[in-house]
C-alpha cells in the first residue's frame, strides 16, 4: 500500500510526465487552450495509458521468455496503435456518450509519447504488474493535472498585453516554464512522506 | 539543371526555412528532454537523422505498394524497425549515449518529425528527393538541438561539450578531449537551466527569436500547427467530420 501510494504521488507530483519528463508535450501545447478540451484529452490519455500497460505487461513477459526483448519498441507501438483503434470502435458502438466525450482525441493518442513512454518506463524501472498499473494511473492523472492547470493559465493569458515577439507559442512556453517551476516545489515531498 | 536545383532545395529547406523544431514546431518532446547536454543532444540528433533518412528512403520506395488505407500503420512499422536497429547499434557501440538518452531513444518512433515527413513528403516524392529531404530535416533537427543544448549546458552546468569523449570513442579510444569548462559559470552554475523549467524557458525564448527573424523576412510566425503538419491528420476523426483543428479547439 505504502509503495503504491508513493508511486502514485511520485508520478503525479514529483516526476510529472509533462512537466518534468517532457512526455506528451504536443497535446500539452496543442490542446490546452480550453479547460474542457484539456480535460477530455487527458481523460482519453489516462484510459489508454492504463489499458496499454495492462496489455503490454503480459506481452513483455512473452517476449522475455523467448529472448526477444529487442522487439519491444516495434511490438509495443503496434499494440498501442491497434488498441487505440479497437477502443475507438468499441466506444463508438457501445458507449456513445463516452465516445462523444473522449472519442475525438483517441486517434491523436497513438503518437503521443506519454503512452509509449509509460510502457517503456514501467519495464525500465522493473515494476511488477500492480506497480506498473499504479504508475500508469499516476502518470495519467499527472497528465490531467498539468493539462488542466495549464489550460487555466492559458485562459488567463488571452487578455494579457504581451510583447509582440513573444505572442503565441513563445509566451505559452514561458508560462509552461513557470508552471513547471511550481512543480519543482514538490521535490523531496514523497521521499520525506515515506521516510 | 532545373532538376538539380530543386533537389538542392529539398535538402536546404529543412536547415533554416522549414527547420522542424523552430519553424514547424515538431519533435518538441525530445528537444526539451535531451538538450541538457550538448553531447547527448548531438547523439540524439544523429540517431534521429539516421532513422529519418532510412525511413524516408524505404517509405518513398514503397509508396506505390502500400495501400492508402493502411499506410500509417505501415509507416509506423518501417520507422519502428529502423529505430530498433539504431537502438541496438547505440547499445553496442556507444553505451554511454544509451544510458544518457534512456527512454527517449526508443521514443524516436513517436517523434512527429519522422512520421510527419513520411506522410507529408516521402509518400509523394521520389527516393532521392525523399532521402535529401530526410537528411536536411535531420540536420536541421540536430542543429536546433545543438543550439538549445549549448545555451542550457553553458548556463546550467558551466561546461560545453562535456561528455563528448564517450561519443568520440566510436572513432578512437585515445581521444582525451572532454569538453571545456566555462570559467565563472562552472563554479556557480544556474542549475535551473538544466532542469525542466529551464528547458521550456530557453525553448520559448529561442522560438521568439526565430519568430523575430522570420518576421523580418516576411515569413509567418511559428505556431503549433493545425492539421497541415500533424502526422495523424489523415486518419483523424476530426477531418472525417469535416472540421478543422481550430473548430474543435473552440
Amino acid at each position: 500500500m505504502k509503495i503504491a501510494l508513493s508511486l502514485l504521488l511520485t508520478a503525479i507530483l514529483t516526476n510529472n510526465f509533462i512537466l518534468s519528463k517532457f512526455l506528451g508535450i504536443c497535446p500539452f501545447l496543442g490542446v490546452s487552450k480550453k479547460v474542457q478540451t484539456a480535460a477530455g484529452m487527458s481523460g482519453a490519455v489516462i484510459f489508454v495509458m492504463v489499458l496499454a500497460t495492462a496489455v503490454t505487461y503480459p506481452i513483455n513477459l512473452l517476449l522475455r521468455a523467448n529472448n526477444m526483448e529487442y522487439l519491444q519498441t516495434i511490438v509495443f507501438i503496434l499494440v498501442i496503435a491497434a488498441l487505440v483503434q479497437l477502443v475507438e470502435i468499441v466506444l463508438k458502438k457501445y458507449m456513445v456518450s463516452l465516445y462523444n466525450a473522449l472519442g475525438i482525441y483517441l486517434p491523436l493518442i497513438t503518437t503521443n509519447c506519454a503512452v509509449l513512454g509509460v510502457v517503456l518506463l514501467n519495464i525500465d524501472n522493473g515494476y511488477n504488474f500492480w506497480q506498473s498499473m499504479v504508475y500508469s494511473l499516476g502518470g495519467g492523472i499527472g497528465f490531467l493535472v498539468a493539462m488542466v492547470m495549464f489550460a487555466g493559465v492559458r485562459e488567463r493569458l488571452e487578455g494579457c498585453d504581451i510583447p509582440k515577439s513573444l505572442q503565441g507559442l513563445p509566451i505559452t512556453l514561458v508560462s509552461a516554464s513557470l508552471v513547471s517551476m511550481s512543480f519543482l516545489g514538490f521535490a523531496g515531498l514523497v521521499d520525506n512522506m515515506f521516510a | 539543371m532545373a532538376e538539380k536545383k530543386t533537389l538542392g532545395k529539398e535538402f536546404t529547406k529543412g536547415l533554416i526555412a522549414e527547420n522542424p523544431v523552430f519553424r514547424l514546431v515538431l519533435g518538441t518532446c525530445p528537444t526539451l528532454a535531451v538538450s541538457t547536454s550538448v553531447a547527448s543532444a548531438i547523439g540524439m540528433g544523429i540517431a534521429a537523422t539516421a532513422v529519418l533518412v532510412c525511413s524516408n528512403i524505404v517509405i518513398s520506395a514503397l509508396r506505390k505498394v502500400i495501400p492508402q488505407k493502411v499506410r500509417i500503420p505501415a509507416y509506423i512499422v518501417i520507422i519502428a524497425s529502423f529505430v530498433t536497429i539504431i537502438q541496438l547499434m547505440v547499445k553496442a557501440f556507444v553505451p554511454a549515449l544509451d544510458s544518457a538518452l534512456g527512454v527517449y531513444l526508443p521514443l524516436i518512433v513517436v517523434n512527429c518529425i519522422i512520421l510527419g515527413r513520411a506522410e507529408a513528403f516521402a509518400s509523394k516524392n521520389a527516393v532521392l528527393a525523399s532521402a535529401l529531404d530526410g537528411l536536411g530535416m535531420g540536420i536541421g533537427f540536430t542543429a536546433a538541438l545543438f543550439l538549445m543544448s549549448t545555451v542550457r549546458e553553458i548556463l546550467g552546468s558551466g561546461t560545453f561539450l562535456s561528455g563528448i569523449k564517450d561519443l568520440l570513442a566510436v572513432f578512437s579510444s585515445d581521444i582525451t578531449f572532454n569538453g571545456f569548462k566555462i570559467p565563472f559559470l562552472s563554479e556557480n552554475p544556474l542549475t535551473i537551466f538544466v532542469l525542466a523549467p529551464g528547458g521550456f524557458f530557453v525553448f520559448g525564448i529561442l522560438i521568439a527569436l526565430s519568430n523575430k527573424l522570420a518576421e523580418r523576412n516576411g515569413k509567418p510566425k511559428a505556431e503549433i500547427n493545425g492539421c497541415d503538419t500533424c502526422p495523424m491528420a489523415a486518419n483523424c476523426a476530426l477531418i472525417a467530420d469535416g472540421k478543422t483543428c481550430e473548430e474543435v479547439d473552440a
